[in-house]
């Protein structure tokens, strides 16, 4: 079969079982999903800078946390419309990455890595320390449930709540899928393999990747507000180094710089922490670490780098599994 | 008439070597200008100077008369002065065409586009596909860039150089490494190029260098030498102590007196 036509109809079958899952599994179950859902949006934004741009990144939970506190924030005190909630807390995560991005770019590779880690403890630390703000290490609840659209009633079951993030989910992922086909996003392309030569055919090079750091700072932001409508409680924990580590491991798992490979991969973090977990006795974290090893030696190139036809053998380069 | 280029005085140096030292020359628009000199002579740390990889510690760089000395290098690529690599430096992830179209797209200023599909450009994709038909790649252009021979790749190097719209070219040792086949093709598509277009290469195989250039310079040692045509550069005494040494070798073999 073409392989454009199998693609699409995968992700078609794919998207037909997301739209009834509600009614196919029960409520804690379905909330499970939102989370893996909300989770894969980070993952994709930590794709973006470590797969897609080159430069690994440890920070973007501080974004995800500054989206999902701004859309607590909102949600309490101006609006209960979800979509306001989003734009505003992308906006914030834009603007956090912007400020803290210019540390970050004069760096790459490890040093790059290090200094985004730092960002995310410093955010991290501030969210335990602005009672004011983020109401501390006692975590920020009392937000009421988000209203889709202006004038629709708001949703409290956990289906409904599933199907807002859904739609947010789906109109990202068609975001950033454009983004990556345009030629900005072969320009962040450009930079992961060679950045000197971008330079050398005239790209401002830093200003390119401050611009996709901002990029993905608005998308982790956004995230961390779908996150906040569907658990309708946000704490320091949400945006802790942990987040930010199981978010790299997902993008691992996935397959550097494939869309699709990160969200299975997020998908399988997910599940393996908070189902699977449970079946021995809360050592989740255990179960991850067996997951990781596995993939590591399994399949180096992650799931997307991973030619699974029998006989060929090899795996497939980074380029054909970019999307 | 103004030079395309011209060099004043211009120096790099590294703590106390003086790689380039002092060096003022100027290459007139719609040459093929030469710069050779033996290894450590400081050519391509010149090459470094001119595109702007790095500033220069002194002097200035003029093209066609404009002071170019205090800008970045990108921006260099956008007055026209355009390099290749002496070791290939490609964007080997992506597709052959892929790297045509970062430097044409550059050039097209469609580079920050971030909602519309490379595919649907339709201009820039024709664009890429002519330069890579002019280099022989043509159909090679879906490979990735990472599994092309080191002579394509050499070739994938002028095309991309090509596709900034180069009017300075610097050809960092363009034909190292290619068989002479492959060098017989690339002297033929340097000829081939417009005369608004003037080249400056650097290179070591002294064939190509007199079979292309209308003027060549010497550097030995950081310090410039010579220019002058390929018949003044035959002939100098001072070119060919550089290359071969003293002409006078007695001292390399003094017996120490024991």
């Amino acid at each position: 079969m073409n392989p454009v036509l199998a693609r699409r109809l995968v992700g078609a079958g794919v998207l037909v079982v997301l739209l009834a899952l509600p009614w196919m599994i029960n409520p804690y179950a379905i909330s499970t999903v939102s989370r893996i859902l909300v989770f894969a949006l980070l993952a994709i934004s930590v794709n973006l800078l470590t797969g897609v741009t080159g430069l690994p990144t440890l920070g973007q939970s501080a974004y995800f946390g500054v989206g999902a506190y701004t859309g607590a924030i909102v949600a309490t005190t101006v609006t209960a419309v979800g979509p306001v909630q989003m734009l505003l807390a992308a906006l914030a995560g834009a603007v956090a990455a912007a400020v803290t991005g210019p540390v970050a770019m004069r760096a790459r590779g490890v040093a790059f890595l290090m200094i985004t880690l730092a960002i995310g403890e410093i955010a991290y630390t501030a969210a335990g320390r602005l009672d004011p703000i983020t109401h501390g290490t006692d975590g920020f609840s009392g937000i009421p449930p988000v209203v889709p659209l202006p004038g629709l009633p708001p949703l409290v079951i956990d289906g409904l709540v599933y199907y807002y993030v859904l739609a947010g989910f789906l109109l990202l992922y068609a975001v950033v899928a454009v983004l990556l086909r345009s030629p900005f996003g072969l320009a962040l392309r450009g930079l992961r393999d060679n950045e000197a030569r971008l330079r050398a055919v005239g790209y401002p090079t830093t200003a390119f990747a401050l611009t996709i750091y901002c990029l993905t700072g608005a998308l982790a932001g956004a995230a961390g507000s779908l996150w906040t409508s569907a658990q309708r409680f946000v704490a320091p924990g949400d945006m802790g180094f942990q987040v930010a580590a199981l978010a790299l491991l997902a993008v691992i798992i996935g397959g550097l710089g494939s869309m699709w490979g990160s969200c299975v991969g997020a998908a399988l973090v997910v599940l393996t922490r908070d189902y699977l977990g449970g079946y021995v006795a809360g050592h989740g974290p255990l179960l991850l670490g067996i997951l990781f090893v596995l993939v590591v030696y399994l399949l180096p190139r992650g799931l997307a780098g991973t030619s699974w036809r029998r006989g060929s053998g090899r795996s497939r380069s980074r380029q054909e599994a970019r999307t | 008439m103004t030079a395309a280029l011209e060099l004043r005085s211009v120096s790099q140096h590294f703590g106390s070597l003086k790689a380039v030292d002092d060096v003022s020359f100027s290459v007139t628009a719609g040459s093929r200008h030469a710069v050779i000199g033996p290894n450590g002579a400081g050519k391509s740390t010149l090459f470094a100077l001119i595109a702007g990889t790095r500033p220069a510690t002194a002097g200035r760089v003029l093209l066609e008369g404009r002071d170019v000395s205090g800008m970045r290098e990108h921006n260099r690529v956008g007055h026209g002065i355009v390099r290749t690599f002496q070791h290939s430096s490609l964007f080997l992830g992506c597709t052959v065409l892929e790297n045509v179209l970062l430097a044409a797209g550059r050039r097209a200023g469609t580079s920050w586009s971030m909602l519309r599909p490379l595919r649907r450009y339709r201009e820039l994709q024709d664009t890429g596909h002519a330069l890579l038909d002019r280099v022989g790649l043509e159909d090679r252009h879906a490979a990735r860039a990472g599994s092309l021979s080191h002579g394509e790749r050499r070739q994938l190097e002028v095309a991309v150089a090509l596709a900034c719209r180069p009017r300075l070219l610097l050809l960092d040792e363009p034909a190292a490494g290619m068989s002479p086949a492959e060098t017989a093709r690339f002297s033929q598509l340097v000829r081939e190029l417009p005369q608004d277009v003037t080249v400056l290469l650097v290179e070591h195989d002294l064939d190509v260098v007199f079979g292309l250039a209308d003027t060549v310079t010497v550097l030995h040692l950081g310090r410039h030498l010579l220019t002058g045509t390929p018949a003044d550069v035959r002939a100098s005494s001072e070119v060919q102590t550089a290359y071969l040494g003293a002409a006078d070798s007695s001292d390399l073999f003094v017996e120490e007196p024991s």
